[in-house]
């Protein structure tokens, strides 16, 4: 069984009395190499959990910055494999850090469902997010999951009906619940809507699990802003753009 | 004198009354209420009042109105009046509005088709999947709302279209009878229209203020678009790059009918990649925006839908063709990019068993070159765009760049309910390339005097492949599911290379 890293860097962020940092990187851009020092310089800079973007041909649920990335990233011809190869040599370096793969489902299920766990739990991968499967599809993947101890990381959107918050987190371990911050796609934005602060107090008052938002959050001003009424915060496209720009991957 | 209200008798009446009456008299000596009801009748839900006061009994007064509040339904005396199956708990728009019940959606809703279809979309638009979902299963139980689709397909699209033999084709093959659905015939010339009138009523019947579409070939642009104009919505097209030149002719189309045209320079600059932003567009604006699918694919609801709203097709054919030979025809025969004008068709023979259903695939150059768009045929089963389904991929599970001749052809899925026929042996899908479809473009032009679809040039293609094999008492009902005018560019351009290319 893989330690709960998920739960642990939670816990650990609670006991230093600050919002758990977790950052998303795709994977392959600007180049494997360069990702995989990124996720090292990441982790330097605070992150505790790790969400490795796979590059898809189709990221329909990505804005501008994180689609140009995973089009590099498969440019240079980078796969599921590679993401999953790279994430071991990372786990061997940092044994505490959480680590996410964060993909589009077909690039999950085109592996096969049974072959890509043993393959996740082998490389030291904590938990799984897969963008388009929604409560109701996503049962084939935690059964392969489950027998492995991964965690699965649902989302929860501004229009989720709480009554499906708490179904989507039923039966879930080692994870987190992902609350997007705005209405669309990925991307940073100036502003973060103004009930959103209320919308984390109440799922937070129904979650058992610890409760992150990502979603156009990038200066750290916004993130403390968001910790105040949530355990952790994600940043994508704001690392992904200092990557871009050719500086180091940290809060702005 | 007939009495009419002035702006400043307005103004009077208004400054001591929160309410006040807008009315015009004019002379209707020849009207009576129930003929002037049945003017209003045409378009929304009407009502008709009539007074009848001091132990009268002839009306004295009639009230008639549209779009009532409430209905009623009294049950002691027996049936209502057809096309009146009122529903006491309130109005179909209100229905529509009430909270949704998941456990019950779960017995009620097909979300799939076998171990097809789905719903693999971003949690953001579980919440819009829903509303429509259950603006859907009200409409389809709302008499009024089959009356006002059915209306639009008569009087502006031109339906019925007639079915049409093929003599000298047929004869010339000398085999079976080939009969053409013409689908061609439609205002805007393709079968699309059929679903963007069902799409487009749903989105004005749940309050949506723009509709959003994808599109290839142009012609489910142009279909979205003509509604839109039809309806008074905004309406924006996204179509790749590449689509966006070598369908130059329906982009002018949509401009023309008011419509903004996004061209997508991004991944394969094709179908897929303006679907992801029609998807991008609608997770943003979901609020107030109603995608507008072109075909039987994406997520539940959409391929039942679509299906649905494309069974016109089908069900009529099925019986112009029992009226015209006094049988079912042997076979069916569609081409299938997405889907929908296939299962269009399908959905009227599904429960005949002897009539044979045929897909048709676009091979391109030939399913060995692996530049083709025939996904049952040659791909794989997957996850994209909201259903699973056969798709066209690499071992990794990227999506693959599709190649046809026809735009409209040129996509790398195929809807979840064609998977599911063909592993129960339902329909089967052959695959025809590039040249047989250009072969039977030029045969519909020379025999019959018909310019076809290069999509429809696919099915057509198999139905000559298979009539001389036949006897000529069999029957080959083919979906000829839109014209060529917006080829014809690409024929004279594909001859051109051809040409050419066979003279090194
Ligand atoms: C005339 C015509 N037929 C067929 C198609 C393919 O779509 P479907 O398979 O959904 O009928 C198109 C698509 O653009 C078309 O324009």
């Amino acid at each position: 069984m893989n330690t709960p890293r998920i739960t642990s860097a939670f816990a650990k962020a609670e006991s230093e009395k600050r919002g758990a940092f977790v950052a998303y990187l795709t994977i392959g851009f600007p180049s494997l190499d360069e990702s995989e020092k990124a996720i090292d310089s990441v982790i330097a800079s605070g992150a505790d959990i790790v969400e490795l973007g796979v590059p898809f041909s189709d990221p329909f649920a990505d804005g501008g910055v994180i689609r140009s990335a995973a089009y590099e990233a498969l440019r240079q011809g980078v796969t599921i494999d590679h993401v999953i190869a790279l994430a071991k040599r990372v786990r061997e370096r940092h044994p505490e850090t959480g680590l996410v793969l964060f993909s589009y489902y077909n690039l999950i299920f085109s592996k096969g469902l049974e072959k890509f766990a043993a393959e996740v739990a082998d490389a030291g991968i904590d938990a799984v997010l897969a963008v388009d499967l929604p409560l109701e599809e996503r049962e084939e993947l935690l059964q392969v999951l489950r027998p492995h101890g991964i965690g699965y990381i649902p989302l929860i959107a501004p229009n989720t009906p709480l009554e499906r918050v708490k179904e989507s987190e039923a039966g879930l371990e080692n994870s987190f619940l992902y609350v997007i911050t705005v209405m669309g796609i990925t991307g940073a934005r100036a502003e973060l809507p103004r009930d959103l602060a209320g919308r984390l107090d109440s799922i937070r008052a129904v979650s058992n699990l610890p409760v992150a938002a990502g979603f156009g959050i990038s200066p750290k001003a916004q993130a403390d802003e968001v910790c105040r009424h949530a355990d952790g915060f994600i940043v994508g496209s704001a690392l992904v753009k200092r990557l871009a720009e050719g500086k180091e991957p940290c809060l702005g | 004198m007939l009495k009419k209200l002035t702006e400043e008798e307005f103004k009077r009446r208004a400054a001591s009354a929160d309410r006040v009456a807008v009315f015009k008299e004019f002379l209707a000596d020849r009207e009576t209420p129930v003929a002037a009801l049945s003017r209003l009748d045409e378009d929304e839900e009407a009502f008709l009042l009539e007074s009848v006061a001091g132990g009268e009994t002839r009306g004295r007064y009639s009230y008639l109105g549209i779009e009532p509040r409430t209905q009623g339904a009294e049950r002691r005396r027996g049936r209502l009046p057809r096309g009146h199956r009122a529903d006491a708990r309130g109005s179909s728009r209100q229905k529509t509005r009430r909270t949704y019940d998941h456990k019950k959606r779960k017995q009620k809703m097909k979300t799939h088709y076998g171990i097809y279809g789905g719903q693999y979309v971003a949690e953001t638009l579980m919440a819009p999947l829903r509303e429509l979902e259950a603006a859907y299963e009200a409409a389809k139980k709302d008499v009024a709302f089959a009356r006002k689709f059915n209306g639009i397909l008569h009087d502006y699209v031109g339906r019925e279209s007639p079915i049409t033999y093929a003599k000298r084709l047929s004869e010339h093959l000398g085999g079976a009878m080939i009969l053409l659905k013409r689908e061609d015939l439609n205002h805007t010339g393709a079968h699309k229209v059929n679903n963007t009138i069902g799409q487009a009523l749903l989105a004005r019947r749940m309050g949506k203020k723009r509709l959003i579409a994808e599109t290839g070939a142009g012609m489910h642009g142009v279909a979205t678009a003509t509604v839109a104009a039809l309806f008074g919505m905004p309406c924006e097209v996204y179509m790749g790059a590449i689509d966006v030149e070598r369908q130059a002719p329906n982009v002018e189309r949509m401009k023309m009918l008011g419509a903004t045209v996004h061209a997508v320079t991004e991944g394969s600059a094709t179908l897929k990649d303006a679907m992801n932003e029609a998807l991008r567009d609608w997770v943003t604006n979901c609020a107030d925006t109603f995608y507008v699918i072109g075909t039987v694919a994406g997520p539940a609801p959409y391929p039942e839908m679509v299906r649905d709203f494309q069974s016109v097709i089908g069900v009529e054919a099925r019986r112009q063709c029992l009226e015209k030979y006094g049988r079912l025809p042997d076979e069916a025969i569609a081409c299938v990019g997405g889907g929908s004008n296939a299962m269009g068709l399908f959905a009227g023979f599904l429960d005949d068993p002897e009539v044979k259903l045929v897909g048709v695939e676009a091979g391109g150059k030939g399913l060995a070159s692996g530049e083709h768009a025939a996904s049952i045929n040659g791909g794989r089963l997957g996850v994209l765009h909201g259903a699973k389904t056969m798709l066209l991929q690499t071992d990794d599970g990227n999506i693959l760049d599709t190649y046809s001749v026809s735009a409209g052809l040129d996509y790398p899925g195929v809807g979840p309910e064609h998977c599911h026929l063909h592993d129960i042996g339902r329909a089967e899908y052959a695959v025809i390339d590039d040249d047989e479809a250009i072969a039977a473009f030029d045969a519909l032009c020379r025999f019959e005097g018909i310019i076809p679809a290069l999509e429809s040039s696919h099915a057509l293609a198999e139905a000559i492949k298979r009539a001389p094999k036949l006897g000529r008492d069999k029957i080959l009902l083919v979906n000829l599911s839109g014209r060529g005018d917006k080829d014809m560019e690409n024929v004279m351009r594909y001859k051109a290379s051809r040409a050419s290319s066979s003279r090194v």
